[in-house]
């Protein structure tokens, strides 16, 4: 005899309550950026890097800006995703909830940071 | 007796590293070390958002030695990772866990992030001296 209601088995969401989300959200977003990050190693390759004036000209591209914007982001949300399991797995206690409060934060940060220089090179401001 | 003080079973050191726990814990090492990197990338970035002064301090810095080998070991860290993650998503769809198949790919993987590693970090830091 099964315990869980017939609800809870319909909406398949487990014992935490968001089902396989986060397992499907990593998966995803590594997709995105197995494509992105090929993207951008490999036109970081075609750049000049030292020279700031070809660097920013190469960002302020529409295309160019549109799919670093998406990889820092992206790169943020896998980030995130994964450093959270890491902390799940390994922290106890009310170091768990902290860490991964912080951890958040952070990447939230990160992302706002990364993304507001690529605006800035893209429009010149 | 004290939760804290229980006599624990032997964990992980009592077997024999095998490529496939080795490459396990390696997935998880290079992911926590390319979140590192986002930190690197994203000050990059800033110090373009910048100008100019602040780029050549950014170039000068990650282009010395201890910048190139953080460069290089983030480079590796992202082809083994890439890769590895790839051989993940054909595990999702079902496929591949045979033993052999899994060692193998283990394998390859390896070796082609290597490699990888190796023609990319030639291409980019041949791109940072020009």
């Amino acid at each position: 005899m099964s315990l869980r209601s017939p609800l809870a088995r319909v909406l398949g969401l487990g014992a935490a309550g968001d089902g396989s989300s986060h397992w499907w959200s990593q998966r995803i977003s590594a997709v995105a950026l197995t494509l992105l990050s090929l993207w951008f190693v490999i036109s970081l390759a075609g750049l000049e890097l030292s020279s700031e004036p070809a660097v920013s000209a190469w960002l302020a591209t529409p295309l160019n800006t549109v799919l670093t914007v998406l990889l820092v982001s992206t790169l943020a949300y896998h980030s995130w995703l994964g450093v959270q399991v890491v902390v799940e797995d390994y922290v106890r206690g009310w170091m768990k909830i902290a860490s991964l409060v912080t951890i958040q934060f952070l990447h939230f940060l990160l992302a706002a940071l990364a993304v507001l220089a690529v605006l800035r090179v893209a429009l010149g401001v | 007796m004290a939760a804290g003080n229980r006599p624990l079973s032997p964990h992980l050191q009592v077997y024999r590293p095998q490529i496939t726990s080795v490459l396990s814990i390696l997935h998880r090492i290079s992911g926590a070390f390319l979140t590192l990197g986002i930190i690197a990338l994203t000050y990059w970035f800033t110090s373009l958002a910048a100008g100019p002064a602040a780029y050549a301090i950014a170039t000068q810095r990650l282009g010395s030695w201890p910048g190139k080998l953080l460069l290089f070991g983030w480079l590796l860290a992202f082809c083994y990772h890439l890769l590895n993650g790839l051989r993940h998503l054909v595990w999702d769809t079902g496929r591949g866990f045979e033993i052999e198949q899994v060692e193998r790919s283990g394998w390859v993987v390896l070796i082609s992030s290597a490699v990888l590693a190796l023609l990319l970090s030639i291409a980019l830091f041949a791109s940072v001296s020009s």
